[in-house]
C-alpha cells in the first residue's frame, strides 16, 4: 500500500510497509464493523410512535456478551499487533547488522552535512569526504550512521528508506540502513528546528559501486575537495544560514 | 433596563468581571474560549492557505513567510488545546453543570473560582501580547522542545518564547484552582441522596479529567520553570554543553502532554453520554462499566507518554514497553465506545441536532482511535512519526473532542443557559456544513502523510518527492474544505445570537431529561434551586416499564 505512494529503497522499508498493511486490515475490520453497527442501530431504533423504549441496564448477562466477546477479540488483535510491531522495531532500531561502512550525519540550523571515509575506508582521517546536503552511498551496502546535532533537535528522515531518527545536541545516536535500489531520494528534517526548517533538505544518492568509486576519486582530488569541504569546527561556512536570514 | 433595576443589579464590571456565580463564570470561560477558537481558526486558515496555494498573498495575513508560518502553527496548536478545549470543555461546561447537576447552589469555593477565571484571562492576554513584541510570537511548535525554545539565538523570538511559556504556566495555575474547586464541590456538595453511582457520567468524567490534570501537571510546571531560567537567566538545564539534557523536557512535557489528551477527551465523552441517553430515551448501557473503563483510561494515561518519543533518541528498548501500554489503553477506550453504541440498542432515537453531533462524535472519533494504532505501534511509527498522517490522526480525535462534542453540548444546554431554543433547521445546516468538510480536510492529509509529507514545513519546494503535483492537489483540496467548514460556522454564530431573542421559549425541561439541571427554570436564577432537591435514583431512568411518562427525574419521589 505504501509503495503506491512512495518508493521503497531500503531493506527494512518493506517490513514497515507490511506491518502497516497488517494493522490496516485489523483496525479496518473493527472500524467498519463498529461504524456499521452504529448506523444500523440508529436506523433500526429510530423513534416511532407506539413503540416503547426497552428498559436495559447493561447488567443483563445475555446482552453483556455483546460487549465482552468483542472486548476479548480486541485484546487478541492488540496482542497480534504488539508482537508484529515490536518485531519490526527490534530488527530496525534495537539490533544493528555488521557494518560495511560508517557515515557521520550532522544536523545544524539549517542543513545536513555528512562525513564519510575517503579511499582509506576509515573515518576521521585526512582523506575524509565532507559534503553538505548530499550523501553518496553504495547500493546493497550496510551503513551505520552516527547522528549528531550542532545546535537544536533535528530529525534525520529518509522517507524512501522508512528511516527516521532524531538528532540531539550532546549525543551521538547510532543507527543503520541498507539501500537496495539505485536512485536519488529526499532527506528531510522532521523536527521543528526554527526558521529554516523547511529549507533543511538533503539528497541521498544511491549508486552502483562503480559510480561511487568514480565519485570518490573525483572528490578526493585536492582541488575538488577544497570546493566541497567545510571545516568541521565552524558552522558559519554554510550558505543556507545567510539565505534564510535575508 | 430601568434605573431601578440597575440599582438592584451589580454594575457591569461587578457582574461580569468580579462575579462569583458559577453560571456567570461558566459564560466568561465559554465566551473567552469561543473568541480564542475564532483566533485559532483564523491561524489555521493562514497556514492552510500557504499549504493549498503556496507563496500567494493570503487575504488578511499577507505573504506567509517562514517566521509567520511557524508562529501560526505554534499558536494554532497552543490556543486550540490550552485556550479552547480546556476552558470550554472543562471550565465552561464544568462550571455551568457541576452545581446544577449535583443539586447545589454554587461551587464550594466561589472566590477561588473567580480567581481561576481572572488568571485564565490574564494568561490569554499574555499570550496575545506576544504578537506585539520585538521578534514576534514564539514559533518553535506547541511542544517547545529545547534547545530551540531555550535560546533566543536559535528561535529568534526571545521575548515571544518567554511570553508563551508564562502564558502556559498561568493557564495551568487557573486550571489547578478550578480542578481543586470542582473536585471538592463534587465530593462535598451533592444533593442529599445522591450516592457516588448516582452522579451523572459527565460530572464523573470532568472530575476524573481534573484529577488526571492535577496529577500530571506538576512535573511540567517544574520543567517550565527550568525552561524559563534557561531562557532568561542562561541556566543550562536543557543545554548539553553545560551538563543539561534536552530529552528531560520531552519527558516532562509528554508526562503531562499525554494525560492532557484524556483531560480533554473525558469531558467530551461525558457530554456525549448525557446526550445519547436523552435522545435514545435509554439508560446508559452499563453505567458502572463506563466508569470502570474511565478509571482504567485515567490510570493508563500516565504510562504511555514516551510513545511520542519513539524516535527521539530514547533507549530503543523503552519503545517496546510504551508500545504495549499504548495498545493497552485502546482497550478501555474501545470498550467505552462499544458501550455507547450498545446504548442505542432498543432505544427510541430522536435525531435532533445535539444527537446528530453526539453520533458524529462517535463515528469520527473511532477513525481517530484506530489510526492511533499505527502510531502507537513502534514499528510503523518510525515512518509515520511527524508526518501529516499524525496530524490527520490527532485531528480526528481532537476535532471530535473540541469542536463536535462542544457543539453537541452547546446545542443541548443552550436552552438551559439562555432560556430559548436554537433554530433546528439552522442547526442541521451547520451540522452537515461542519462534519462533511471536516472529513474532506483530513482524509487527504492521511494520504499526504503516507506519501511522506512532514509537518511544520511552510513550503515543499525543497523536497522533490513532496513536490509531486498529486500531493499538491490533495493539499489544495484540504484547504478548500477548510474554507467551506469555516464559512459554515457563520451559520452557528448567527443562530446563537439570533436565538437569544427570537428562539422558542424553552421552559425548564425541553428535552424531557432526568438530571437535576432540568428541574430549575431556564436560565437558572442566582442560587439555582428554589428548594434544594433530594435525589432518589440514578441519572438515566428512561423507558421504565409500566409508566405513562418515559422518564423519571432524579428528584421525583416514587
Amino acid at each position: 500500500m505504501l509503495e503506491r505512494y512512495f518508493t521503497a529503497a531500503s531493506t527494512y522499508a518493506h517490513s514497515i510497509d507490511h506491518l502497516f498493511i497488517l494493522i490496516a486490515v485489523i483496525v479496518g475490520f473493527w472500524l467498519i464493523a463498529a461504524e456499521t453497527m452504529m448506523f444500523v442501530l440508529v436506523f433500526k431504533f429510530r423513534a416511532k410512535d407506539g413503540r416503547p423504549t426497552q428498559y436495559i441496564t447493561g447488567e443483563e448477562k445475555h446482552l453483556k456478551r455483546w460487549i465482552s466477546i468483542p472486548h476479548f477479540l480486541v485484546i487478541l488483535c492488540d496482542i497480534v499487533i504488539i508482537i508484529a510491531a515490536i518485531t519490526v522495531w527490534y530488527n530496525i532500531k534495537q539490533v544493528m547488522p555488521p557494518a560495511d561502512a560508517t557515515v557521520r550525519v550532522i544536523g545544524q540550523q539549517w542543513a545536513w552535512s555528512f562525513q564519510q571515509p575517503g579511499p582509506d575506508g576509515v573515518l576521521d582521517t585526512a582523506d575524509d569526504i565532507r559534503t553538505v546536503g548530499e550523501l553518496h552511498v553504495v547500493v546493497n551496502t550496510t551503513y551505520h550512521f552516527e547522528l549528531m546535532s550542532r545546535d537544536v533537535v533535528h530529525s534525520f528522515a529518509i522517507p524512501a528508506f522508512r528511516l527516521k531518527q532524531d538528532a540531539l545536541p550532546g549525543r551521538t545516536i547510532s543507527g543503520w540502513f541498507r539501500p537496495n535500489r539505485v536512485g536519488t531520494y529526499d532527506i528531510q528534517c522532521t523536527q521543528m528546528c526554527g526558521l529554516g526548517h523547511a529549507l533543511m533538505a538533503g539528497r541521498i544518492i544511491v549508486e552502483t559501486p562503480q559510480d561511487h568509486a568514480a565519485w570518490l576519486i573525483r572528490n578526493s582530488s585536492p582541488a575538488v575537495a577544497e570546493q566541497q569541504a567545510i571545516p568541521a569546527s565552524s558552522a558559519d561556512g554554510l550558505v543556507t544560514m545567510a539565505e534564510v536570514r535575508q | 433596563m430601568s434605573a431601578q433595576v440597575e440599582h438592584a443589579e451589580p454594575g457591569i464590571f461587578q457582574k461580569y468581571l468580579w462575579a462569583t456565580d458559577h453560571k456567570i463564570i461558566a459564560m466568561q470561560y465559554l465566551f473567552t474560549g469561543m473568541a480564542m477558537a475564532l483566533l485559532g481558526a483564523f491561524f489555521a486558515y493562514g497556514f492552510r492557505m500557504q499549504q493549498g496555494f503556496p507563496n500567494q498573498n493570503v487575504p488578511g495575513l499577507g505573504l506567509i513567510t517562514p517566521a509567520k508560518y511557524n508562529a501560526l502553527v505554534t499558536m494554532h496548536g497552543s490556543i486550540m488545546i490550552f485556550w479552547v478545549a480546556m476552558p470550554v470543555l472543562i471550565a465552561a461546561f464544568g462550571n455551568f453543570l457541576i452545581p446544577l447537576m449535583l443539586g447545589c447552589d454554587d461551587m464550594a469555593f466561589p472566590r477561588i473560582n473567580r480567581l481561576s477565571y481572572q488568571i485564565f484571562l490574564l494568561s490569554a492576554l499574555v499570550l496575545l501580547s506576544s504578537f506585539l513584541v520585538k521578534g514576534g510570537p514564539f514559533g518553535g511548535a506547541w511542544t517547545a522542545y529545547p534547545p530551540l525554545s531555550a535560546s533566543g539565538a536559535y528561535n529568534l523570538t526571545p521575548i515571544g518564547a518567554t511570553l508563551w511559556l508564562l502564558a502556559v504556566a498561568l493557564e495551568f495555575v487557573a486550571f489547578l484552582l478550578g480542578g481543586i474547586n470542582f473536585t471538592v464541590t463534587t465530593m462535598n456538595s451533592r444533593a442529599p441522596g445522591m450516592k457516588m453511582y448516582d452522579i451523572p457520567i459527565l460530572i464523573w468524567m470532568i472530575i476524573l479529567a481534573n484529577v488526571i490534570f492535577m496529577a500530571s501537571v506538576g512535573p511540567l510546571i517544574a520543567g517550565a520553570v527550568m525552561l524559563l531560567f534557561d531562557q532568561t537567566m542562561s541556566t543550562g538545564f536543557y543545554d548539553p554543553t553545560r551538563g543539561g539534557d534536552p530529552l528531560l523536557w520531552q519527558h516532562l512535557f509528554w508526562f503531562f502532554g499525554h494525560p492532557e489528551v484524556y483531560v480533554v477527551l473525558l469531558p467530551a465523552m461525558g457530554i456525549v453520554a448525557e446526550i445519547i441517553a436523552v435522545f435514545s430515551r435509554k439508560k446508559i448501557f452499563g453505567y458502572k462499566t463506563v466508569l470502570y473503563t474511565t478509571w482504567a483510561v485515567g490510570f493508563l494515561s500516565f504510562v504511555v507518554w514516551a510513545h511520542h518519543q519513539f524516535v527521539a533518541g530514547i533507549d530503543p528498548r523503552m519503545a517496546n514497553i510504551f508500545s504495549i501500554t499504548t495498545l493497552l489503553i485502546s482497550i478501555p477506550v474501545t470498550e467505552m465506545v462499544f458501550l455507547y453504541i450498545a446504548t442505542l440498542y432498543g432505544g427510541s432515537i430522536h435525531l435532533d441536532t445535539p444527537m446528530l453531533w453526539a453520533l458524529a462524535f462517535i463515528a469520527e472519533f473511532m477513525i481517530g482511535g484506530v489510526t492511533g494504532i499505527f502510531l502507537g505501534s513502534s514499528g510503523t511509527d518510525i515512518y509515520l512519526h511527524d508526518t501529516y498522517f499524525l496530524i490527520a490522526h490527532f485531528h480526528y480525535t481532537f476535532v471530535p473532542i473540541a469542536i463536535i462534542a462542544v457543539f453537541a453540548g452547546l446545542t443541548f444546554w443552550y436552552p438551559k443557559m439562555f432560556g430559548r431554543m436554537l433554530n433546528e433547521t439552522l442547526g442541521k445546516i451547520h451540522f452537515w456544513g461542519t462534519v462533511i468538510p471536516f472529513n474532506v480536510i483530513f482524509i487527504p492529509l492521511f494520504i499526504t502523510g503516507i506519501a511522506g509529507d512532514q509537518r511544520r514545513v511552510y513550503n515543499y519546494a525543497q523536497f522533490a518527492e513532496q513536490s509531486r503535483p498529486a500531493l499538491q492537489h490533495l493539499r489544495t483540496t484540504s484547504t478548500i474544505a477548510l474554507l467551506v467548514m469555516l464559512s459554515f460556522q457563520l451559520v452557528f454564530l448567527f443562530n446563537f445570537v439570533w436565538s437569544l431573542r427570537n428562539g422558542k421559549s424553552a421552559g425548564a425541561n425541553p428535552w424531557r431529561s432526568t438530571t437535576l439541571e432540568w428541574t430549575v427554570p431556564s436560565p437558572p436564577p442566582h442560587g439555582n434551586f428554589a428548594e434544594m432537591p433530594t435525589v432518589y435514583r440514578g441519572p438515566y431512568e428512561y423507558g421504565l416499564p409500566g409508566r405513562a411518562d418515559d422518564f423519571l427525574p432524579q428528584n421525583v419521589p416514587e
